[in-house]
């Protein structure tokens, strides 16, 4: 038996914390996304905002984006999975309306790892020669200079999101946030400015004093607001709790081909709330 | 009867213990066909010691750093092999995960380039799959680079391409040349069918091999241990290809 819950923050509080134009990062369909905050930002009608896929994007991006929420995407790539190409992202990408910066998975760790070391930049291996490489101006490469001979190795800024958004299994009184193995998760948390959480359920005890759920828990220190989702990854699966609903996905993938079929998809599911103008 | 997944399976299978290219200890397999997967399957089941990351696996991930920790483990050279496909392949190799067109996918938009430009230079050895064996997705030269074939001396780069299996052939890449030689053209294939096929260039023996079924023992293994393995994660494939529907 639990305790009476804190007095958390409903999911349509924290989401009104995020400004138009904020820069928003979001873990991708199988690394616990939540859907629940992207629907709270799609309810009130937020602008501008500029995505970061962490590392890639999924089926949160792709409401947003045809929701006219999103100005850019920062990723290293995007999409439905087994459902296919992200209909409203290639839709929005036709159409200039929204701004892509293509990345490389281990590019957009890197930033955020050094973001997290308080670090200006950090080196990655690979990408000379990419054509990702040649699209991005705010990446250099120099030569190591521990190197012997020439060696050209790339550097990536520190990247600190202003928010980042994700759906955890549990969360504490003291606002302590367990998700598991998920540690990606973690390292957001600990770059961005803010990290928003939703989760299935409150914890009535501490998460950092069990050896057992301490690793795979973000100390309450990174954690800027905690709100009860029941489901809030759905339809993506979450950890061992409950699995991604394909079928879900795949009548999303077929209603969003066209915007018609999209706002009308996105009506029924907002439940008759009003709508995104 | 044997399904064309299954002379894939093992012919990638074959790609993977070749004896002259650097030993799979560790391979990972990522946002790629679950045929890969069978094939890595298929050589852990016939005994190799081999240890798989398989990345979409719900059940059984590996990594407990997330998913950075695969990054990481291939920048130390940990990881030796990883397959790589392409919404376009061109002749020296180059991979287009981006699309067509002007950059950044202005014609046809693919989903982007996953870890490709990272995986592709910091592997041992890549095995290029791509079931679609056209002139569309085989050109001369793709529109965009998501990770290059080959890299200019002095650029740190541990491997390349081993091989391009496609659902028509089987290439061998030579690093040096930065061309493919073609290797076997699965049954119903020859040489001309192959070359039409194809948007590059490449190279070609004066007989082109037909790539072997597979082995009884190896049918055997896939449609029994390797399904088992697979069935979770990949459940349309494992009833398409093996008849097999998992436990509700």
């Amino acid at each position: 038996m639990t305790t009476a819950p804190p007095a958390w923050p409903s999911v349509e509080e924290l989401a009104a914390r995020i400004p138009d134009g904020a820069m928003v990062a979001l873990p991708p369909d199988n690394s616990l996304p939540s859907v629940a905050l992207a629907k709270a930002l799609i309810r009130r009608g937020a602008r501008g905002l500029r995505l970061l896929g962490v590392p890639v994007s999924g089926f949160a991006t792709d409401l947003l984006i045809g929701a006219g929420c999103v100005a850019e995407l920062q990723t290293s790539a995007i999409s439905l999975g087994e459902a296919g190409f992200a209909p409203r992202f290639t839709a929005a990408l036709k159409e200039g309306r929204i701004r892509v910066q293509d990345a490389t998975c281990p590019a957009i760790h890197t930033m955020l790892q050094a973001a997290e070391k308080g670090v200006p930049f950090m080196p990655l291996r690979g990408l000379i020669g990419s054509d990702i490489l040649a699209n991005r101006p705010d990446w250099r490469v120099i030569d190591n200079p521990f190197a012997e001979s020439g060696d050209p190795i790339v550097l990536l800024p520190a990247l600190s999101p202003d928010f980042c958004l994700f759906h955890a299994v549990m969360a504490d009184r003291e606002g302590n946030v367990w998700l598991g193995r998920r540690r990606e998760c973690a390292t957001l948390a600990h770059a961005s400015r803010e990290a928003l959480v939703t989760v299935e359920r409150f914890f009535d005890g501490n998460l950092l004093e069990d050896e057992r759920t301490a690793p795979g828990t973000i100390s309450a220190t990174y954690i800027g607001g905690v709100a009860l989702a029941g489901r809030g990854a759905q339809p993506v699966a979450l950890l061992d709790e409950y699995g991604f609903d394909a079928g879900y996905v795949a009548a999303y993938a077929r209603a969003a081909k066209t915007q018609e079929g999209f706002d009308n998809w996105l009506a029924v599911e907002l439940g008759g709330s009003e709508k995104a103008a | 009867m044997i399904q064309p997944e299954e002379r894939l399976a093992a012919a990638l299978a074959a790609l993977i213990l070749d004896p002259a290219a650097p030993p799979a200890r560790h391979i990972a397999v990522g946002a790629a066909s679950p045929i890969p997967a069978a094939a890595c399957w298929l050589v852990k089941k016939q005994g190799h010691p081999v240890r798989l990351s398989l990345l979409h696996k719900r059940h059984g991930n590996p990594f407990t750093e997330g998913s950075r920790e695969l990054f990481d483990l291939t920048g130390q050279g940990r990881i030796d092999l990883f397959f790589l496909g392409g919404g376009q392949i061109d002749g020296q190799a180059n991979i287009n995960l981006i699309g067509t067109g002007d950059w950044p996918g202005q014609g046809t938009r693919f989903p982007g380039s996953f870890g490709s430009a990272f995986m592709y230079f910091m592997t041992p050895r890549t095995i290029l799959f791509r079931e679609e064996h056209s002139p569309r997705v085989l050109v001369p030269q793709v529109d965009n680079i998501s990770a290059p074939g080959v890299s200019a001396p002095g650029v740190f780069r541990r491997g390349t391409a081993q091989a391009l299996v496609t659902g028509k052939s089987l290439f061998r890449f030579d690093p040096a040349t930065a061309r493919f030689t073609l290797a076997s053209a699965h049954p119903g294939e020859d040489a001309a069918s192959i070359r039409a096929a194809t948007g590059f260039d490449y190279d070609e023996p004066a007989q082109v091999a037909v790539t072997p079924d597979p082995t009884p023992e190896q049918l055997a293994l896939l449609r029994g241990p390797v399904c088992d393995e697979m069935l979770e994660t990949y459940p349309e494939f494992c009833a398409r290809v093996f008849a097999r529907k998992a436990a509700a």
